[in-house]
């Protein structure tokens, strides 16, 4: 007997502390192949319409999971044609024998309901080759119009129990919708699921707005605008879409944001003639802290998730590199010695990786190291791939990947943290500065 | 003292068609094609001197950079020396330092770069005698183009400092 826990461990990157150790049954086999895993094989029959109006619902959403599951590159479907046993009641018994027969390691049942505008969607997960149920039957009730999310919360429950992680398919990615040519190009800011699904935009395109970045809880959009004329720093709300400007004193530039995990502070770069240093800001009162006094420039800064370190990018040496300093400014420790320039850097939301852009013989890279510098890895490259940024489970990094030449456009990109499963994130238009926000 | 931001006010050199915007960067570019000064403005003859198409077309409103690098060329000194001369000439005007970063570069080390080349010659036409507060600087990083090719020879031309002429409404 193998567990399922067993079959998914994702040995080999440094990123992932090992899974669970202790299997929920059985002896713990490990099926990988020079740090490359076989994807575990699922089966998700379509969902049970248990109401007569609820069955292209229950198609929908039986998708959205599967397509999940299958996007991390940690699942792969066993086909509908393959099944032998139908699923035709949620709370009739699984015939394991059939799963068994076509491999089917995981197998997740659910049933939908419709009523009014209301919709209760629940599921089961199981081991089949251990002929049990892996944790229990849980059930999700909400609006219609929002079944996607719904799909994403059945996903990120299998997701969660199979790898033992957080999940990450709930939640939103905020980034700048990008139109028209290299020379012409027109900027929004636009808010959408993590898979590309339901775009809606914050800002029209009449000024540039670049780099969002969510707050802690996803309820607000820190950005740069150049609605004054001058890069500005705004705080938007995302319930309301309404912004207001942190004001940084006139005749400066105030860029590169980002909320300390408190949601209370702002860092942030701010130029005066021709230097630029880091910033911190009481959100509530404006009060400003200077935290580098150097003439390099100095940006990009990023908190810890406790709150009590900053990585950011600097100069200071010749070229970029990345420092790491306490939350209240001072004395600033050098992390990166690899060849090439390291800029945007972003702290893990595990805490243990900072992924940044790297930028050396003329490609540019994502790539992530250790807090102390120490085994870096380049995860992408390309001729420009730029501004990492972090699922809320710390498994995967999306970032901006532009094309060259004349005809260049940027777009986004998923990698998971071991370097695999590079793929596109659908978006309808170009798309660059993703944050991806918390896990909702 | 000028209070410069609320007084600016772009002169007709960028032909501001339809400009219905009151940004003053909004809608600039749609109608320049990506960024000021973006052309040469191949106008029949030569503009008075004392006009910003003349500051633009036969002072030169801009000067490039080396990668990386925000230090003046000789070349760019002695364009720089002129707009020094003319903008003393035409004390009236005001003039934004627009700097550019080509697209080899992080976004916001880009904008800061940029900041770096604008400051670069704000600093000189100051040193040359031009009043202080009759200067801006803005950077637009790699936002802001002009010429679209990914190699040095467009990259050459991205790498720049542009002075745009504005009118003051002096107070």
């Amino acid at each position: 007997m193998k567990s399922l826990l067993a079959l998914l461990a994702l040995g080999a990157g440094l990123a992932m502390p090992a899974l669970p150790a202790v299997a929920q049954s059985g002896p713990l086999r490990i099926e990988i192949t020079d740090g490359v895993i076989e994807p575990l094989p699922f089966a998700v029959p379509t969902f049970v319409a248990e109401s007569s109006d609820a069955a292209a619902m229950a198609e929908q959403l039986t998708r959205v999971i599967a397509d999940d599951l299958t996007g991390t590159g940690l699942f792969r479907e066993v086909p509908r044609e393959a099944f032998i046993s139908t699923v035709t009641s949620f709370s009739s018994p699984v015939q394991f024998a059939d799963w068994k027969a076509i491999n089917t390691q995981a197998l997740i049942t659910g049933a939908v309901s419709q009523a009014g505008g209301q919709i209760t969607v629940k599921f089961r997960v199981y081991d089949v080759f251990a002929g049990t149920e892996l944790g229990s039957g849980l059930q999700f009730a909400g609006p219609a119009e929002g079944w996607r999310r719904m799909a994403h919360k059945v996903a990120d429950a299998v997701y969660s129990r199979i790898t033992g992680e957080g999940g990450y398919f709930d939640s939103r990615v905020v980034f700048v919708s990008e139109t028209g040519t290299k020379d012409d190009r027109r900027k929004r800011l636009g808010i959408m699921d993590y898979d590309g699904a339901n775009v809606q935009y914050l800002t029209d395109s009449s000024t540039i707005v670049l780099a969002p970045r969510f707050s802690p809880l996803g309820d607000q959009v820190l950005y740069t605008s150049y609605e004054s004329g001058f890069p500005r720093i705004k705080v938007l709300s995302v319930g309301t879409v309404s912004s207001r400007t942190l004001e940084a004193g006139e005749g400066t530039m105030s860029f590169a944001p980002r909320f300390a995990p408190n949601g209370q502070m702002v860092i942030y770069s701010l130029t005066t003639g021709s230097n630029t240093d880091i910033y911190a800001m009481d959100v509530a009162s404006g009060a400003q802290t200077r935290l580098t006094n150097t003439p390099a420039i100095e940006t990009a800064p990023s908190f810890s998730p406790d709150g009590g370190q900053i990585v950011f990018e600097s100069d200071r040496s010749g070229t970029q590199q990345l420092y790491i300093m306490p939350a209240g400014g001072g004395e600033a420790q050098r992390i990166s010695f690899g060849e090439g320039r390291y800029g945007t850097p972003v702290w893990s939301p595990r805490g243990d990786l900072i992924a940044f852009t790297k930028q050396n013989n003329g490609r540019f890279h994502i790539g992530v190291m250790r807090t102390d510098g120490s085994e870096e890895r380049l995860l992408t490259a390309s001729f420009l791939d730029e501004g990492p940024t972090w699922a809320p489970n710390g498994r995967v990094i999306m970032f901006t990947r532009e094309t060259q030449g004349a005809q260049g456009a940027a777009s986004l990109y998923t990698v998971d943290v071991s370097g695999r499963n590079l793929k596109p994130v659908r978006t309808p238009d170009g798309a660059s500065d993703p944050s991806w926000g918390p896990l909702q | 003292m000028m209070h410069f931001s609320k007084a600016l006010l772009l002169t007709g050199v960028l032909a501001l068609s339809a400009c219905a915007n009151a940004d003053r960067f909004g809608n600039k570019y749609d109608s320049a094609n990506g960024g000021a000064g973006a052309g040469n403005g191949a106008q029949a003859g030569m503009p008075a001197p004392n006009t910003p198409a003349y500051f633009q077309q036969a002072i030169g409103d801009r000067v490039f950079f080396v990668v990386d690098q925000s230090d003046l060329t000789p070349e760019g000194r002695t364009v720089l020396d002129g707009q020094a001369q003319w903008l003393m000439a035409n004390a009236d005007y005001l003039a934004v330092i627009e700097g550019h970063a080509d697209e080899q570069g992080t976004r916001e080390y880009n904008l800061a770069l940029g900041a770096r080349r604008a400051n670069a010659v704000m600093e000189y036409l100051i040193s040359q005698g031009v009043a202080p507060n009759r200067l801006r600087f803005v950077s637009y990083g790699k936002e802001r183009p002009v010429e679209l090719c990914s190699d040095e020879a467009c990259y050459s031309k991205n790498r720049r400092a542009v002075t745009v002429i504005a009118s003051g409404a002096t107070s």
